[in-house]
Parts: structure tokens; sequence; C-alpha cells
């Protein structure tokens, strides 16, 4: 009992999701299991959550330092938008594209993300507003810029090209969006794990204050940040536009209040100065798997799945509590 | 031989198997300024618990007046004319001086309507006491920490009280304040109120008390006449040590200065700064707290810009204008506050030890190298002897002086050319504070230039060959270690 609490202990934001996760299969297990249980649904399961994933990952950063990115949907929409402007105005609207030229594509996600990034990073950072107003400022004005250059409606007709590569599965199993998933995860594993990155940011999300007197340089960490998070989020505008095959100014506007849950799910303070990678990929596919299972039946409305949502967040947060071993009352 | 007033015997008090108090004893007598000393978790604030009702004792017994108890309760305590001023003073910030001092009256007659002229009455009576000049009408938040405290004393006060055990009174306090409360506290003594003072500050011991207590390890060590007691005894039934008071004899200095600051100055805090320090000398920067010393070692850490003079390191021109670039050109810096300023508390003891030096705890690639960071960490926490048994927990989990231990380790692993410690030991207890002193010591004895500055007088004279006096932003005396007295220094600074 003791070495199963001490393997619990070590890493109690994985595998306190890990039970939930578990549970839920057994449920859906004995509820839908033909429905469920396919192959078919979980090839869906792992192209769709990619798209919000990736923002999530880059709202995790944010958290880390103990900021918030409320700008993700924001960045996505408008770079999917200004790419599709950039496909329609190289090919034309009834064009096709050459599949070299999706290379271009994400370098200019890239770097549009960077840049919008970049913005946040910059008004954080060196003019000290606080990340929460900062980035729902920029989520707004982006989200603005994408309406006025859209005019509101949803632009379909561009080469797909690029829609139908990122829809395929490799080998007929593996969705190449869940590969990009992979790779950016591996890429942030990198950064937290195995350079100085990943401490610095825990420590600055600590507290700020201490951070300068040591010497760390704030302002590069916050850019650096930010900047990461906007090229997830802009990535994951490239796989939001490959799986609708269109692009509008208030696609995935859930996908905001989703990455945050994921990321306090996933076991990161939203004060700042902890969280583990681990968590925060566990917390996706849980969201993912829940979702898809609520869909399954019939007789629940979709508009039941906040509350549910809702509801496993406290239930996190309380075993949390309980397993903490520390019950300050207030 | 008047009779005793309290008679505390053999008292002894366990928490969940832990003795937090061995058989102490303790004896006031009426009217008599009592202190009782000892390091944190020694057992004083568990046993001022037990006095004055809020924890009940497990063996012993308390005679108060005459009357002997085994069991006491909180509204008991009050009733015998027990009064405790603790550290936070228990006031209501939200409410008026007047409301603060009439409010147990006003609850204890069960009264349901407000008679605004009777508890301004009470009020007034109250400060009269203890000739404390206030705004009645002021709300006790906005009032100073020492304000504050004598609210609390003046509420003490009301409720007839014989003996009045005041905790830590003068952890947050100005020297002047300080001064204040001894005033008082003499007042209160002509008036026949025994006084029990808890503190581990030597010089208030020797200066207020007639008697006096030493808890350590939650046993009694002595007890007797503050006439008796010198700093060398203090130090040791404190600490169970023997320390040598080494005064610090700077050896080889540096042919050369390491850092010289030229007119410096910034409006509004200092101006016309002059100084060098060499390597392997330890210069003392002295002076009130709003003398700008704080500021000025912040200039010298990149965290204020100066408007005016240059910095020099190495005899070359340096712009300060982060700590990065500080800690660029070879200067490290212990901040004021531990707290806010220098530890991530949360964070491992490690992880707060390695963090000025990341940059330079690089692998391949650029990687972070951990094993190298570990041997860090591990080498740290030895070589300065902080009590933890794992580098992995957290900062928190240490005592005053190890956490300050922690900050030091932080720059002796980036080994600064000159290293600039702001008030290195407040809040730190006895024995760390020698060990803490030593390494400075020995710091400067291996050729680094070492500034402290500090208003602990003992301090500054047992450590530092050289000292400046700050008053007003401005350099107003420099001394030797030899023709330095803390009256010379006292009168130059005030």
């Amino acid at each position: 009992m003791d070495t199963v609490k001490r393997i619990y202990n070590k890493n109690r934001e994985v595998y306190r999701l890990l039970l939930i996760i578990v549970l839920w299969m057994i449920f859906m297990a004995i509820t839908k299991f033909k429905k469920f249980y396919s192959f078919k649904n979980f090839q869906t399961i792992a192209s769709q959550f990619p798209e919000y994933g990736l923002m999530a990952l880059g709202c995790m950063l944010c958290m880390m330092t103990g900021g918030i990115d409320l700008s993700c949907v924001g960045v996505a929409n408008l770079t999917s938008i200004l790419v599709v402007n950039l496909l329609i105005a190289q090919f034309g609207a009834e064009g096709s594209m050459p599949l070299g030229y999706t290379v271009v594509l994400f370098a200019v996600a890239v770097v549009l993300g960077a840049v919008a990034g970049a913005f946040n990073g910059f008004l954080i950072s060196t003019v000290g507003v606080p990340p929460i107003l900062a980035t729902l400022g920029v989520n707004e004005l982006l989200t603005g810029i994408s309406i006025v250059l859209t005019g509101g409606s949803p632009v379909s007709s561009f080469p797909k090209e690029f829609c139908e590569l990122f829809s395929t599965n490799i080998g007929g199993v593996v969705p190449v969006r869940l590969v990009m998933f992979i790779v950016v995860a591996i890429v942030i594993w990198f950064m937290l794990e195995k350079t100085d990155y990943g401490l610095k940011i825990k420590l600055l999300g600590t507290n700020q204050n201490v951070a300068k007197f040591s010497g760390l340089n704030n302002v590069g960490l916050l850019m650096k940040t930010y900047i990461t998070a906007g090229i997830c989020s802009a990535l994951g505008g490239m796989l939001m536009m490959s799986n609708y095959a269109s692009v509008r100014a208030d696609y995935g506007s859930q996908y905001t209040m989703q990455a945050i849950l994921i990321v306090v799910l996933g076991g990161v303070s939203p004060n700042g100065g902890t969280g583990k990678l681990s968590g925060v990929c566990t917390a996706i596919v849980l969201l993912k798997l829940l979702e898809s299972g609520i869909n399954r039946f019939h007789n629940i409305s979709s508009y039941y799945i906040s509350l549910i949502w809702g509801g496993v967040l406290i239930l996190a947060l309380v075993m949390d509590y309980f397993s903490n071993g520390q019950h300050k009352k207030v | 031989m008047p009779q005793s007033l309290l008679n505390a015997v053999d008292i002894s008090k366990s928490f969940a198997g832990v003795h937090a108090l061995k058989n102490v004893s303790l004896e006031i007598k009426p009217g008599e300024i009592h202190c009782l000393a000892g390091e944190n978790g020694c057992g004083k604030s568990t046993l001022i618990k037990i006095i004055s009702g809020v924890y009940q004792m497990d063996s012993g017994y308390i005679e108060f007046n005459g009357k002997k108890f085994t069991k006491i309760t909180p509204s008991e305590a009050i009733a015998l004319g027990i009064q405790v001023i603790y550290q936070d003073f228990a006031v209501f910030p939200n409410l008026t001086v007047m409301e603060n001092l009439a409010i147990n009256t006003e609850l204890a007659a069960n009264r349901k309507f407000v008679n605004w002229k009777r508890m301004r009455r009470i009020a007034e009576d109250a400060v009269a006491k203890i000739g404390f000049k206030v705004d009645l009408d002021a709300l006790v938040g906005s009032l100073s920490v020492a304000e504050k405290q004598m609210v609390a004393i003046s509420r003490a006060l009301m409720s007839d009280a014989k003996l009045i055990i005041m905790d830590e009174p003068t952890t947050a306090l100005t020297k002047k304040e300080v001064k204040a409360l001894f005033e008082i506290i003499l007042k209160l003594k002509e008036q026949g109120i025994a006084i029990l003072f808890v503190s581990h500050k030597l010089n208030e011991v020797f200066e207020i008390s007639e008697r006096f207590t030493i808890f350590r390890s939650g046993e009694l060590v002595v007890t007797g006449s503050t006439k008796e007691l010198d700093d060398r005894k203090f130090t040791y039934y404190m600490t169970g040590r023997e320390f040598e008071n080494r005064v610090f004899v700077p050896e080889k200095l540096t042919e050369k200065p390491i850092l010289e600051l030229e007119h410096l100055g910034l409006k509004g805090y200092f101006e016309d700064i002059n100084l060098s320090v060499r390597g392997g000398e330890i210069l003392g920067i002295t002076g009130l707290l709003d003398s700008g010393r704080t500021e000025l070692g912040l200039a010298m850490f990149g965290l204020k810009r100066t408007d005016s003079g240059k910095i020099k390191m190495h005899g070359k021109d340096v712009t300060l204008s982060s700590p990065r670039d500080a800690i660029g050109a070879g200067i490290g810096y212990v901040p004021e506050d531990r707290l806010s300023e220098g530890l991530f508390l949360p964070q491992s003891i490690g992880d707060n030890i390695v963090v000025s030096e990341l940059d330079k705890l690089r692998g391949g690639m650029g990687t972070y190298d951990i094993a190298k960071a570990d041997e860090e960490k591990q080498l740290w926490v030895k070589e300065l002897g902080v009590k933890t048994l794992d580098h992995k927990n957290a900062a928190s989990t240490l005592s005053g002086g190890n956490q300050q231990k922690v900050v030091l380790a932080k720059w002796m692993a980036v080994n600064p050319d000159v290293l600039i410690l702001n008030g290195p030991t407040v809040g730190v207890d006895i024995g760390s504070k020698h060990d803490i002193h030593a390494i400075l010591q020995k710091q400067a004895k291996d050729g680094m230039a070492v500034i402290i500055i500090s208003d602990d007088l003992p301090e500054i004279l047992q450590n530092c060959s050289r000292i400046l006096v700050i008053k007003e932003g401005r350099f107003v005396a420099e001394m030797s270690a030899e023709e330095a007295s803390e009256d010379a220094i006292l009168e130059k600074m005030m």
C-alpha cells in the first residue's frame, strides 16, 4: 500500500488523470462498447485533439511563468486566414498548390505566431501589462483583424492540397496531425527538461522579484515563453484549417477555456512555478476521450459538455486535496 | 525579597511525542521586568501559551499571586490579570483606535446599543495610562507598527493587568520606536505591573531587564540577574556553543581597488558618493533606515539607475542597468529581504543555490548539465553547513539562519569579485550569525572585496576593516576599525 502511495505521489498529476481515464474507459465499455471501442473512433480522437492540444502546450508554458495566454484562438484564426489569403494570392481560389509549398505555409505560420507572441511578450515583460489583460486584448485585436479581413464569413474556396495532406493517416493508421503534435511536444519537452529554460521559468514563475535579484533575464524568458506559445497557437490554427477545410474569424472559440482547463487539470499551478508536460498531455487526451464518449450518447445534448468538464476539474482538485494530506480549512 | 507573582514549576509539554518543554520553571516577581530568551523553537512561545491558557500543560503547576493552578483557561488567565501582546498584536485593522480599545469592555458588558460618548471616554482613559498620543478616530490599519503595538498595550492595560507578556515586541520596530517602547515598559513597572519580555536580542535583554531566563531546546538553561550576564555567556547559554568573536584583520589587499564609485548620485536618495574597495577587505556601510544605504546598495547592483557619477570595476567604467550587468561585471548582492528578494521559498534548496550560475552549467549542445548542477548543490550545502537532509527540500523548510546561508551559497557559487550584503544577518539566529561572519571573513581572506551594509553595529565593528557612515544620502565619516566604536558611529549617524 505504501509503495502504491509513493508511486502515486511521485507523479500525482498524471496518475490521478490516468485513474479518471481508466474509470471512464470502463464506464464506456459497459455502456457503449461497440460505438466507442472502434479503431475508427480512436483514430478520430487522435486526429482531433492536436489542434487545441497545441494551444494547451503554449498556455502551459505561460502559466508556468505565472502568466496565461488567452490569445491562442485569436492567433490561430488570424494565422489560418492569412495563410489562406496567401494561398489564394499565389495560386487563385480554384487553383492547386504544389505539395512542396507546405513548407512555406508552415514557415509563414511560425513567423506569424512568433510575431503575435512577441507582441504579447513585449506588453507583459516590458510595458508591464498583467498577462491576463495583455493576452485578452491581443486576442480581441487579432480576432478583430480576422473579422475585417473576412467580413466575418467563412472562406472555403482555396487550394485544398494542404488540408488533404494533413487529413491523411500515415500507413492508414497514424494521423498526420498527431505526428505534428508529438513533434511539438518533444520540442517543448526538450526545452523544459533538457535545457535550463524549464528551471528558469519555474523560478521566474515562483517569484519574479527574486528572479530579478538573482540575475535571471526576466524579459528574455518571458519573450521566449510567449513567442513559443504564439507559435504553438499558430500551428494549432493550421491544424484547424486542415480539419475544417475552411477558415473563419471565430472558429474554435471554446478552445481558450478548454486550453486553460487542460493546463490546470494537468497540474500546473495557476500561480506559476510548477508544471509537468506529462500531466498536461494526459489532460489533453482525457478531455478528448470524455468529449468523444459523451457524444456517443445521443440523448445527452452537447450543451452538457461544459458542465461535465467543470465537474472533472473540481474532481481533480478534490483528489489533489485529499492525497496531499494537507487538510487546511478556511 | 517580595513574594513571587508568577511561579511556573516543572512544566512539561509535548506535541505528538515531541517534547516542546521539559520540566522548565519560571519565576516572576511583582513589578519586575523579566526577560525570557532563547533561539527560535526553544519553547518560549509554548510556555507563554501555557501561562495564558492557550495550551494545557502535561505536568507541573502554575502559582499566580499565591493561588495554585494545574489547569488554566484563557478567560481565567485574563481574570487573573495576565495579558499577552502577540507579535501580530491581534488588533482589528478595519476598526478605529477607539473601537479597538472599547470593544472588549462593550462586549463584556453585553451592551446592544452603541454609545459613542462612553466609548470615547473608555478609549481616552486607556491611552492616557501610557501617555500615548493618537487620533482615536484613525483606522488601526493605517497606523505604523509601533502605534499598533501601543494600541495593543493600551488595550491590555484596561483590564487591570498584573503581568504583561510581550512576545518579541521589537521585531518590526525602528531604533527610535524601541526606545519609546522601553520608556513605556519602565512606566508600567512604576505602576507595579510585571513584564515578561520575550526576545533573542542580546542588547535588549541587557538594556531593559532585571532578571533573565534562557531556554534551549525546551529546557531551562539558566535564570539569574542580568547584571551577571555578559555577551559571551549569553551566546553560550543560547546556543550551547562557544564562539570566538574574531575581529577581522585583513591580510593581503589587492594593489588596485576592484570597485570604485566616483561622485555617484541619485536624486532624492544619495549624492556625491565616493568609495573604493580592494580585494581582501571588508568595508562596512552603516546609517539609519532612511539614510540612503539601501538605495546605494541597489544602485551598485544595477537595480537603481543613478543620475550622476561613475561606477568603475577594475579601473574601467561600467554601466549597470540591470542585475545581469552587475553580475557580468563581477558584483554579487545579498538583498535586505530574504523572503521577497532572496529566495524562491517553495522551490528546492538546490535550485535556489544554482539559480545565478545556470548559464555556466551547460553541457554539450547547450543542454542543462544536471549532474554538474547536482555536484554544485551538494558542494555548497556542505561547504556552508546548511542544515538539511536533502537539497531537494523546499527552501521554506529551513530556519532563517539556514535560509540566509542558502542565499549566500548562491553568490559563493557565482564567485563574484565584489560581494555586497545588505543586512546579512537580519532575523538570523546567533549560531548562524557567527557562521555567516566566519564565511565572509574567509571570503575576504581569499581575495574577495566584501561590502556589508548594516545597522547592526557590533556586526560592523567585528567584521569590517573600514567603516563608512552614511547620513541623509552622504558619507559623513570614514573610520578605520581601530578608531571606530559604537558611540563614535552612533554620533555620526544620528
